[in-house]
């Protein structure tokens, strides 16, 4: 997409505010609306000043409705709107769980082909902030077990800033999981940069060894332990899911194909998660590349611990990613 | 046909008599012909019918223009019927044939209507309500003077999409024209057994929202009520409520063996039939003869023969197109 070597530098939150803004300027029929997104400008400060230039009508402040106001997104994007809603966290948005999987994922299905349903939900995921057991959960994977919804995952500023207009013009119901954690991740963002496409992994950083497979928060930590692990000579390629539904399954059987080893890092619980599913798709599609059996780097199985002592325990770290790396690559 | 829908005062002309009855009986016999229809295993799946609460749906629809919207409930077959979706393909529907309104991916409980933006048959209580307030919210930032009409039973009064589906509305002044179809039990669960407050109004009215108790047996006052409701609602005023009181003289559904409710209290409701009520207020006009009631039964018999005709000539959609419309096969425009 870059045509000249300009880049500026921005946050995660940063590049989502201009996505928004961009989306609201191409777009009359975008609006943003959610808890707090417009005189208290979002709760992670994303959608900061946006109230000021789009006005009230399209910056719309909701009451803590979930329900309603995801309905009312479903509802709005039925008649001709292109709605961003935004939930605060991923446990909010159990609140709003029927709109969601009853009536946003289903209704194309059920109308016969007749009703698409152009939704954006845009939420909060993932732990690291000391917010506990009700802020702090990664329900990505679970939702994406859900056929009719599509599940995003940007984990770098491009992606933050590219994601939101291909989910807006996809004629389907897409949820946006930005990972909490990611908001001041600063960076280089080319001055030109645009949409991107939802519906390809990334390979972020090419490797030989073994495959690195994961996605949002736990993208950096991943980097960092491949980084490491680049020194004591081990060469680990890192796969950027990106999308959680559909899933690039190509990507990953590919990846996995050429490194015959494999790691799947995944802040969501191990049990029934998206892990164990990606897990899944190798045995049945690269089984007999397969050196060694996949591992997992997953969040401990409880809910989400406030000490920080403890949430760090809790969640898959850069040393742990190593350390099975080093375990995997040296048994086999 | 119908009434003008801003016409607060509908007259009792013949031509208009005629058409409430027909729509009444279309529903009546419709209904009666899918009971059938189940017991000879050509239907299956819940099945929930209207038989007696006609007048409603037939009185509410009629304040309502070719491009308002509904939102309706899994007891929707009368209303499908009356907004103007064929026998055919409701029927079709039933029968989950591929010709049905929802390609029979629905069912009972799932009739969608593109053309007469009918968004479903919503077989969550409550489920619908968000949904009809995105409606009119997206008609009004497009500056739209149409209405959405939300159908509803009291059950819905219980969940928690109703209180924020209320305030939603009458927050942002939305177009939506609520309607309350209380028959006094939720599935088994009469009203009084499961709300502390059952005067519905009163809980419409907490959220500023007008609202008014109607006479959901008569159907004169059902369409009344309603053409009244939908003028405020269209002039941009906010949302209305209206709390039909009416009955369903049939079991919830096909598996209702009816232990929570009385014979007698079912015959008493049964006196107030709304197509009796308001055949014998014809007659008493000299509106209604034999002939006239003869010749409508033979129509809306003629109309449920050639939709059961055509729905056991329907299709089976190849199950090879089972994931269609998981996703959308186009772009919108």
């Amino acid at each position: 997409m870059t045509t000249d070597d300009k880049t500026v530098r921005m946050t995660y939150r940063e590049a989502m505010r201009q996505a928004l803004r961009d989306a609201l300027s191409r777009d009359p029929r975008v609006f943003l609306m959610g808890e707090d997104v417009g005189r208290y400008g979002g709760c992670f400060a994303v959608s900061k000043d946006l109230l000021a230039e789009f006005g009230p009508e399209r910056i719309r402040d909701t009451p803590l409705s979930e329900s309603a106001f995801v309905g009312a997104g479903i509802g709005a994007a039925l008649n001709g709107m292109r709605p961003i809603v935004e939930i605060m966290t991923v446990n909010f948005s159990l609140l709003a769980l029927d709109q969601i999987v009853n009536n946003a994922a289903t209704i194309l299905y059920m109308s016969g082909g007749q009703f698409n349903v152009p939704l954006v939900i845009r939420l909060t995921t993932g732990a690291g902030r000391q917010l506990a057991a009700q802020h702090s959960h990664s329900l990505e994977g679970w939702y994406a077990h859900i056929p009719g919804i599509k599940i995003l995952a940007p984990a770098t500023l491009e992606d933050a800033r590219g994601m939101l207009w291909t989910a807006l013009e996809d004629p389907d119901p897409v949820l946006i999981f930005e990972h909490g954690g990611l908001y001041n991740m600063e960076g280089e963002l080319a001055a030109d940069t645009g949409a991107v496409e939802i519906d390809k992994a990334a390979i972020r950083r090419p490797g030989s060894d073994i495959s690195l497979i994961t996605y949002g928060g736990t993208l950096g930590k991943a980097m960092q332990a491949a980084d490491e692990l680049s020194q004591a000579g081990i060469d680990a390629e890192v796969v950027d899911l990106r999308t959680l539904r559909p899933l690039d399954t190509p990507t990953i059987l590919d990846s996995v194909s050429r490194t015959h080893r494999a790691v799947i890092i995944d802040e969501g619980w191990r049990s029934g998660s998206i892990s164990a599913e990606i897990s899944a798709r190798i045995m049945e599609g690269a089984f007999y590349e397969l050196d060694l059996p996949v591992e997992r780097v997953c969040s401990a199985e409880v809910p989400m611990p406030y000490a920080k002592h403890l949430e760090d325990a809790a969640l898959p770290q850069s040393p742990l990613i190593a350390e099975t790396v080093r375990r995997m690559v040296g048994a086999s | 046909m119908s009434l003008q829908a801003d016409r607060a005062a509908p007259t009792l002309e013949r031509e208009h008599s005629l058409h409430l009855l027909r729509q009444m009986l279309r529903i009546r016999r419709f209904e009666e012909k899918c009971a059938e229809l189940y017991g000879a295993t050509k239907i299956r799946g819940f099945l929930h019918l209207y038989i007696g609460e006609e007048a409603v749906a037939v009185g509410a629809i009629q304040a309502l223009q070719p491009d308002d919207a509904i939102v309706a409930t899994y007891r929707e077959h009368g209303h499908a019927l009356v907004r103007g979706i064929s026998a055919e393909s409701i029927m079709a529907e039933l029968y989950g044939k591929q010709e049905g309104c929802s390609r029979g991916r629905g069912g009972s409980m799932h009739i969608f209507d593109a053309r007469t933006r009918f968004y479903g048959g919503n077989a969550i209580v409550g489920g619908g309500l968000p949904i009809a307030v995105g409606l009119a919210l997206g008609d009004k930032m497009q500056g739209r003077d149409r209405v959405t009409a939300c159908f509803f039973g009291e059950g819905a009064v219980a969940e928690g999409e109703f209180h924020e589906s209320m305030n939603l509305a009458a927050l942002w002044k939305l177009p939506v024209l609520f309607c309350c179809e209380n028959n006094l039990y939720a599935m088994g669960t009469a009203l009084k057994r499961s709300e502390s407050e059952v005067d519905l109004c009163l809980k419409a009215t907490s959220y500023e929202i007008p609202a008014w108790p109607v006479d959901g047996m008569d159907i004169i006052e059902c369409e009344r009520a309603a053409c009244r409701a939908a003028l405020a609602v269209r002039s941009g005023e906010g949302p209305c409520f209206l709390e039909f009181r009416t009955y369903r003289f049939r079991a919830h559904s096909m598996y209702d063996p009816q232990l929570y409710r009385t014979k007698e209290e079912i015959e008493e409701w049964k006196q107030r039939d709304p197509i009796s009520l308001f055949d014998a207020r014809m007659r008493e006009s000299g509106m209604l003869t034999d002939d006239d009631l003869k010749q409508l039964e033979e129509e809306v018999a003629a109309e449920i023969n050639r939709a059961v005709e055509f729905s056991e000539a329907g299709t089976w959609e190849p199950i090879e197109d089972i994931g269609r419309f998981v996703y959308s096969e186009r772009k919108p425009s």
